[in-house]
């Protein structure tokens, strides 16, 4: 199975998130922030990380840029899921090396549609 | 008589609704999926003022305001959609184009029941983005029977769930603007579509020869025998070795002569007539 690191201080997010990937057969494992998500990579680096951008002690560009430094073996795929939906933010958030970006709010066919794209699902 | 509370669809109205969207467009609503009717006819009945179905069909029969019928038929054809859908399809149009391409001309696409235009928006970024390697970009014409779904489809905006279904944030990025809440296509993009209202059972194709035929997840709403006369409208509008693309749950066996599965593409169709005979009956 394929694993999935969802990354968000909300804890409805994270369950709402969960609910879905499960379905489409991701094993989940969860993070409330940017830094607690990057020890989970360090220890362990999962397929796809699902990445909220605002959120304590680390955010979400700050913990990409850290990702995309740190010294993992494999290049997980990330898709922003946030509520920035500016075309700036996305922009920035491409240029920093995420794969895809999921405008919150987000349904199943969403989330499905952008794993797709990320070969993923 | 007792009215039927919202929510149900009377006997009298499912006949009325279904023999109006099957004279205008050749559209059958199969007696298990008349739950689609209530669905799919609720924010018509909001904006009418309405309760029931059943004033509705009193409305329509009333033939006070003519732009009723048309809204019933705009709410009840499926525009079920998204960019890219069936992705590897999208691949295969490529390859159906070469031989044009190969004849130095220019290729000609028909999006038969385009819907809100997602499909033919998908074709024309991936060959727009093809032809700055000096690709020829093909002529791509859409067509659906709903007015509604025509004006959508020109005027290419779509709300956050549905540009997000299918549709790579790059190419986001590259071909739409934010707008209000929507992402609208930019000018660039939606010149190389031309979409227009068409009905596929009543009216004739769009004029010249194509090389490739879409028509996708549309077919299987109409009869056996509308079925074989779209078919061969189809074959007809076709240039000679031409590709037909139906939806993944769709074939052409055991339903026209006028089309077979193709050797070269896939799941995709050629017309019948342009292949070469049979080598023992060559030798014949």
């Amino acid at each position: 199975m394929k694993t999935c690191l969802v990354v968000d201080d909300s804890k409805v997010i994270r369950k709402v998130a969960r609910h879905i990937l499960e379905t489409l057969d991701f094993t989940v494992s969860e993070a409330c922030d940017g830094r607690e998500a990057l020890d989970a990579c360090l220890a362990s680096p999962p397929d796809v990380i699902l990445l909220d951008w605002n959120m304590p002690v680390m955010s979400g560009m700050d913990f990409l840029r850290a990702l995309r430094e740190a010294p993992i073996p494999t290049r997980p795929k990330v898709v922003f899921c946030t509520t920035e939906n500016g075309m700036a933010y996305i922009r920035a958030a491409i240029e920093a090396g995420a794969d895809e970006y999921v405008m919150k709010p987000f349904d199943r066919d969403t989330l499905e549609s952008k794993l797709q794209i990320v070969g993923m699902a | 008589m007792t009215m039927p509370a919202s929510g149900t669809v009377s006997p009298v109205a499912l006949n009325v609704f279904s023999a109006l969207l099957e004279a205008r467009t050749g559209q059958q609503i199969a007696s298990y999926r008349s739950w689609r009717i209530d669905v799919a006819l609720k924010p018509l009945l909001r904006e009418r003022g309405l309760d029931t179905l059943d004033q509705l069909v009193t409305l329509l029969l009333d033939g006070q305001d003519v732009r009723v019928g048309d809204q019933i038929v705009n709410a009840l054809v499926n525009q079920e959609t998204s960019f890219f859908r069936d992705a590897p399809v999208f691949d295969l149009v490529l390859e159906a184009v070469a031989g044009a391409e190969a004849a130095g001309r220019r290729p000609r696409i028909w999006c038969a029941g385009c819907s809100t235009g997602q499909e033919p928006l998908s074709l024309a970024m991936l060959f727009a983005e093809r032809a700055e390697g000096g690709r020829p970009m093909p002529e791509i014409i859409a067509t659906d029977v709903s007015e509604a779904a025509v004006a959508r489809a020109r005027a290419g905006r779509y709300n956050q769930f549905e540009i997000q279904r299918g549709l790579p944030i790059r190419r986001m990025m590259r071909w739409f603007d934010s707008e209000g809440g929507d992402w609208v296509a930019r000018p660039e993009l939606t010149r190389l579509v031309t979409v227009r209202r068409h009905n596929l059972v009543a009216d004739h194709p769009p004029g010249g020869a194509f090389d490739v035929i879409l028509c996708r997840n549309v077919l299987l709403y109409l009869s056996p025998t509308t079925k074989a006369a779209v078919f061969a409208r189809f074959a007809a509008a076709m240039r000679p070795g031409g590709t037909l693309v139906l939806g993944a749950g769709e074939t052409v066996i055991g339903q026209t002569d006028a089309f077979a599965p193709s050797r070269r593409l896939r799941g995709l169709y050629e017309r019948t007539g342009d292949r070469p005979a049979p080598s023992h009956a060559a030798a014949a």
